[in-house]
């Protein structure tokens, strides 16, 4: 993604004057070498292999045989996978602008120096990121309960009934409260450490001109953060389209409204590991994994658009 | 995929400024207000860190008839904490080991493997560069699940399933962590200095640990934690690799115990799974909370900004 | 009575082989390397002398026991026991290893409902090799014929399901409801109690599909039939159509508690009577004493509520079997432990410590029938699971791809519970989907 493009403006100065200095040679492979060794070994080489097994087909009866792009053409039909697609894509529209805003908003409270208690908020904030989303889960499914967890409790003690959280209207947003909490905080300090790096100097300039705290933010404060808020969003983006952890340790709580193909994620896992569809899931993973990629770089593209 | 931006120019005028100290103008007023609404974000995050924390002081009997949100009146927080890590013959203990194991050699290896790469991504020229960091992100979008039964029948045949190596190895990249010493090295490391050190006649890996490495560090300490956080938070991976719970990690044999309530004589365990769970997070708070101050000057001076 | 029996299951067994025989013939080449030579009783006790170690993967609790004791027994064997998983789990580690050749264990644990999907995949070792046949009659005939599948004895049963009524004998006497003895009883009971109690339920239920087959067997449907790569599936026979209408009308009136079993709000009402029956195997006491303490002597034990006033029909609800995985590195030690753990001294300590057994000898011996357990209030519970397992309708078969076919049962049946559709319509689902994966994968489905 083109957006994580080198940086090549330094704090220090030099890349304004950036001399012809460096030669190119092979040196640098050296370096980066190790990396790309044991990357090409966890990543290419199973890529590579998802490929090959997308163009095959193995049955209980009657062995593998060579199909050509036909897991390909049943991908592209399939209402199964189309359904778990539509709705992490719901939740890409929902739920990460909800994340982002909320942490942009606290990112630029803790910012603005007027929070009594800064750096707790800081670092209170982001402690759920250090939640394994397994804990994470398991966590607030005990409180979903309806019958024993929080929301039960309170039904008791209020007198009231709050509708289920795990009914098949409500689990998606529930699960996305489960993946908001889990990062917002995160996605705060990207935003937060990129405010850091303002320069004193344009707020100056700007209270100088008497300019409101609000017309500071539009004006300078957002657009010097851009590249952080768009690298958020990206990698929101893809973590929306792989959703899986979560939806999958609740299933076993909302087993009718958690359907086995309830993201697109969840779809190729249950095909290979309940159905043996080895083949057609890794057809499945590829096509997501090539939609994802798609969405990610379109919103690059209009990110830096706007940039110019 | 394989184009990159030109470097782009920041939309605020930036001004070339040497001065690496913190940023701050005046002291600003006080506001209760905007204390008072930022709280509310601060309960939403903590609520279910302190039922975890008052869940954990239940027996499991207490955990079904009390409310959740108050202590019960039978205190068992440290009954609990001696039943987790004796339980089973202290299979606990034993996966806290592994997860530690790792975590340092895993988390470890990514940060090395992270900074070199991202020290030769910012400072050299090479063939193939800009092919280098298409493929790694671009890698980044397949999901996990497309890379986890091909990955799988590869270290089968290799033999490497069902052994740390199966954790381990897939552990060591870290494309978002490349990034971060990438855009880190960038700029906390003057190419002059670099240029000096080769009038000098210094050789590149000496030049590295000797000159770059301590201008780097905050970097490889926010690397470090993020991939620390990766690897401890690790269950798809281990999930289809690991079959002996001699090897889980702490996440499966956590979720391992919340399914034994469901097997034909099993045990229901629940309050053992929650006090494991509050078990689990702790050493990466207490990592977070210590190595604060480098973290976070990590992120701020290089990682995220444009 | 019992000699019928085994006459009935010789000639089954007999007609299955011919059928298979006949359908691996049609099959074709692949199978070359199918037969297993014989291995004698003394090649088996020549492998206990040299000694060795074994990988076993099973989640059964009390093989632990076992192990130990056999150690003890046969100090040169080593046993390696390793839970890789409950159910769905293991078969996923199970086809993952054996797809890899590499890491399959000697022995592992495999429910009656998947061992047709794992023999029909050639993976398991046909213990007939070994002289399984020799224990015809050892074996309760519900689980016999569950591991004699696709022509062969592709397991021994390890354990059985027979199934009973557990009920909350407190809640029942608080509200004067008397112990259901037909489903429309129990249909009636259900109303009656959650009438008087709002936060009472007869029963959870949110879609199970050992469960709902289970009582699709008791109610004499035969849904899943199959011979060799021929497979039928219909959901709308008579049982189905007979479980759908009782089961509909709980459903419909809102009088399941909607918790899923195992979870922990299951547990929670299990013990504060707002859940007030089970239908279950006769593995449960040990869960029920392990995961609701706090209800000891308030339940007891009764025969299931049958579909026809008087008759006695059961089923079983899960169970499991040891079976011998082909690529496993040590058959001879496998099937030595097999044998121990299932058939031999083994299945004495598992009794001992909770399990249920799947032979004969057990479920006849007084000791066993006449234990009384504390936890129903002294009540002599084997006499009733032993009976039930004695009256378990015979000729249900599962489908060679009842994992798959499970685990999409909640997309299907289960959109049943959660929305208007009815029960009927969601069995039509659920088998519009098998026969579909079935196709896929190769069979001929009708």
């Amino acid at each position: 993604m083109t957006v994580l493009a080198p940086p090549t403006i330094s704090r220090t100065g030099q890349a304004a004057t950036r001399p012809p200095r460096r030669r190119r040679s092979w040196t640098g492979w050296a370096f980066v070498g190790p990396f790309m060794a044991v990357f090409a070994f966890v990543f290419v080489a199973p890529i590579a292999y998802a490929l090959y097994l997308s163009v095959f087909r193995t049955r209980l009866i009657g062995g593998t045989s060579f199909v050509g792009l036909e897991n390909y053409q049943q991908a592209f039909t399939d209402p199964q996978f189309w359904s778990g697609t539509w709705r992490v894509t719901l939740f890409l529209l929902v739920q990460v602008p909800i994340m982002l805003f909320l942490a942009l908003l606290v990112a630029l409270a803790i910012d603005s120096g007027r929070l009594y208690g800064k750096a707790f908020f800081r670092v209170a904030v982001f402690m759920p990121y250090a939640v394994p989303a397994v804990v994470a889960t398991l966590m607030w499914g005990f409180m979903y309960g309806t019958r024993f967890g929080l929301i039960g409790n309170l039904n008791d003690a209020l007198g009231v009934i709050l509708p289920d959280p795990l009914s098949p209207d409500l689990v998606l947003a529930s699960i996305g409260n489960i993946v908001t909490w889990e990062f917002v905080g995160y996605n705060m300090l990207i935003f937060y450490s990129a405010l850091q790096v303002v320069p004193k100097s344009l707020y100056e300039a700007a209270e100088l001109d008497g300019a409101s705290q609000f017309q500071v933010i539009r004006a300078i404060k957002l657009p010097a953060i851009k590249g952080a808020l768009l690298i958020a969003t990206i990698f929101s983006i893809i973590g929306s389209f792989q959703l899986f952890n979560e939806p999958s340790i609740l299933q076993s709580l909302a087993p009718n409204a958690i359907t086995t193909y309830f993201t697109p994620n969840m779809y190729a896992y249950s095909l290979s590991f309940s159905g043996q569809q080895y083949n057609y899931s890794a057809t499945v993973a590829i096509v997501m994994g090539v939609l994802t990629m798609i969405v990610a770089y379109a919103v690059q593209l209009r990110g830096t658009r706007k940039d110019k | 995929m394989t184009t990159q931006t030109t470097p782009t120019t920041a939309a605020a005028p930036r001004p070339a400024s040497p001065a690496r100290n913190r940023v701050r103008r005046k002291e600003q007023r006080r506001s209760p207000l905007l204390t008072a609404l930022t709280a509310l974000m601060l309960i939403y995050s903590l609520v279910p860190l302190v039922w975890l924390l008052i869940n954990a002081s239940k027996t499991q009997e207490g955990l079904f008839s009390s409310f959740g949100l108050w202590f019960d009146d039978d205190f068992a927080l440290f009954d609990n904490i001696r039943a987790t890590l004796t339980y089973d013959d202290g299979v606990f203990v034993r996966w806290l080991l592994n997860t530690l194991l790792y975590v340092v050699l895993g988390a470890g290896g990514a940060t090395a493997l992270a900074t070199l790469g991202g020290y030769a991504l910012a400072k050299f020229d090479f063939p193939g560069k800009r092919g280098v960091f298409a493929v790694v992100i671009g890698a980044v979008a397949v999901p996990a699940t497309a890379l986890a039964v091909p990955t799988f029948l590869m270290f089968s045949k290799l033999g490497l399933t069902n052994t740390p190596w199966a954790v381990i190895i897939p552990s060591l990249i870290s494309p978002f962590g490349l990034y971060l010493m990438w855009t880190f090295a960038a700029s906390a490391i003057p190419g002059e200095l670099l240029e000096a050190a080769r009038v000098d006649g210094a050789g590149e890996l000496r030049t590295f640990i000797r000159i770059c490495m301590p201008l780097l560090a905050p970097g490889i300490v926010t690397v470090a934690l993020f991939t620390m956080v990766a690897t401890w938070n690790n269950y798809f991976l281990p999930l289809i690799m690991l079959k002996d719970p001699d090897w889980y990690p702490l996440t499966l044999g956590l979720n391992a115990w919340n399914d034994q309530a469901a097997t034909a004589g099993g045990q229901a365990i629940f309050h053992l799974v929650i006090t494991g769970s509050l078990l689990t997070i702790l050493p990466l708070l207490a990592a977070f909370l210590f190595l604060q101050r480098y973290w976070q000057s990590g992120l701020a001076a290089g990682g995220v900004k444009d | 009575m019992f000699t019928n029996r085994r006459a009935f299951l010789r000639t089954a067994a007999l007609a299955t082989a011919a059928i298979t025989t006949a359908a691996l013939a049609a099959c074709g080449s692949d199978d070359g390397g199918d037969t297993t030579s014989p291995v004698t009783a003394d090649q088996v006790q020549a492998a206990l002398d040299k000694g060795g170690s074994i990988t076993v993967w099973a989640w059964e609790p009390t093989l632990k026991q076992v192990v130990t004791a056999f150690e003890a027994k046969y100090p040169k064997v080593k046993v390696n026991l390793v839970n890789a998983g409950t159910g769905n789990d293991q078969y996923t580690a199970l086809q993952n290893a054996i797809a890899a050749g590499s890491g399959v264990p000697d022995v592992a644990q495999v429910e009656y409902y998947a061992l047709p999907q794992f023999a029909l995949g050639k993976s398991l070792t046909d213990l007939a090799a070994f002289g399984a046949g020799e224990l015809d009659g050892t074996f309760t005939p519900g689980p016999w014929s569950s591991v004699k599948t696709g022509g062969g004895t592709f397991g021994l049963p390890m354990d059985s399901g027979p199934m009973a009524l557990f009920y909350n004998k407190e809640v029942f006497d608080k509200h004067q409801i008397a112990v259901p003895t037909t489903w429309d009883e129990y249909a009636a009971a259900a109303k009656k109690l959650h009438a008087a109690d709002p936060k009472a339920y007869i029963t959870n239920d949110t879609g199970d599909a050992g469960f709902t087959t289970s009582l699709i067997w008791q109610a004499g449907g035969k849904p899943f039939a199959v011979d060799g790569t021929n497979v039928k599936i219909n959901l709308a026979d008579e049982g189905s159509t007979k479980f759908a209408g009782t089961w509909q009308k709980l459903i419909s009136d809102k009088l399941l508690a909607p918790v899923g079993s195992w979870s922990d709000g299951w547990y929670k009402g299990l013990g504060d009577g707002s859940i007030a029956t089970l239908v279950i195997g006769a593995w449960m006491p040990a869960n029920l004493e392990s995961g609701v303490p706090g209800a000891k002597g308030k339940w007891r034990v009764a025969p299931m509520p049958q579909w026809t006033a008087g008759a006695n029909a059961a089923a079983e609800n899960g169970g499991s079997s040891l079976t011998i995985p082909k690529a496993g590195a040590n058959n001879a030690l496998g099937y030595a432990f097999l044998k121990y753990a299932t058939a031999g001294e083994g299945v004495k300590i598992r009794v001992e410590n909770g399990a249920f057994p799947a032979t004969t000898a057990e479920l006849k011996s007084a000791e066993f029938l006449g234990k009384e357990f504390p936890y129903f209030g002294g009540q002599k519970a084997n006499e009733i699971f032993a009976k039930s397992a004695a009256d378990v309708v015979p000729g249900w078969s599962y489908l060679p791809f009842q994992v798959y076919a499970n685990s999409i049962f909640n997309d299907t049946v289960g959109q049943a519970y959660v929305t208007d559709k009815p029960l009927t319509d969601g069995l039509k689902a659920w088998q519009e989907a098998s026969a579909k994966y079935g196709k896929d994968q190769g069979f001929t489905v009708g």
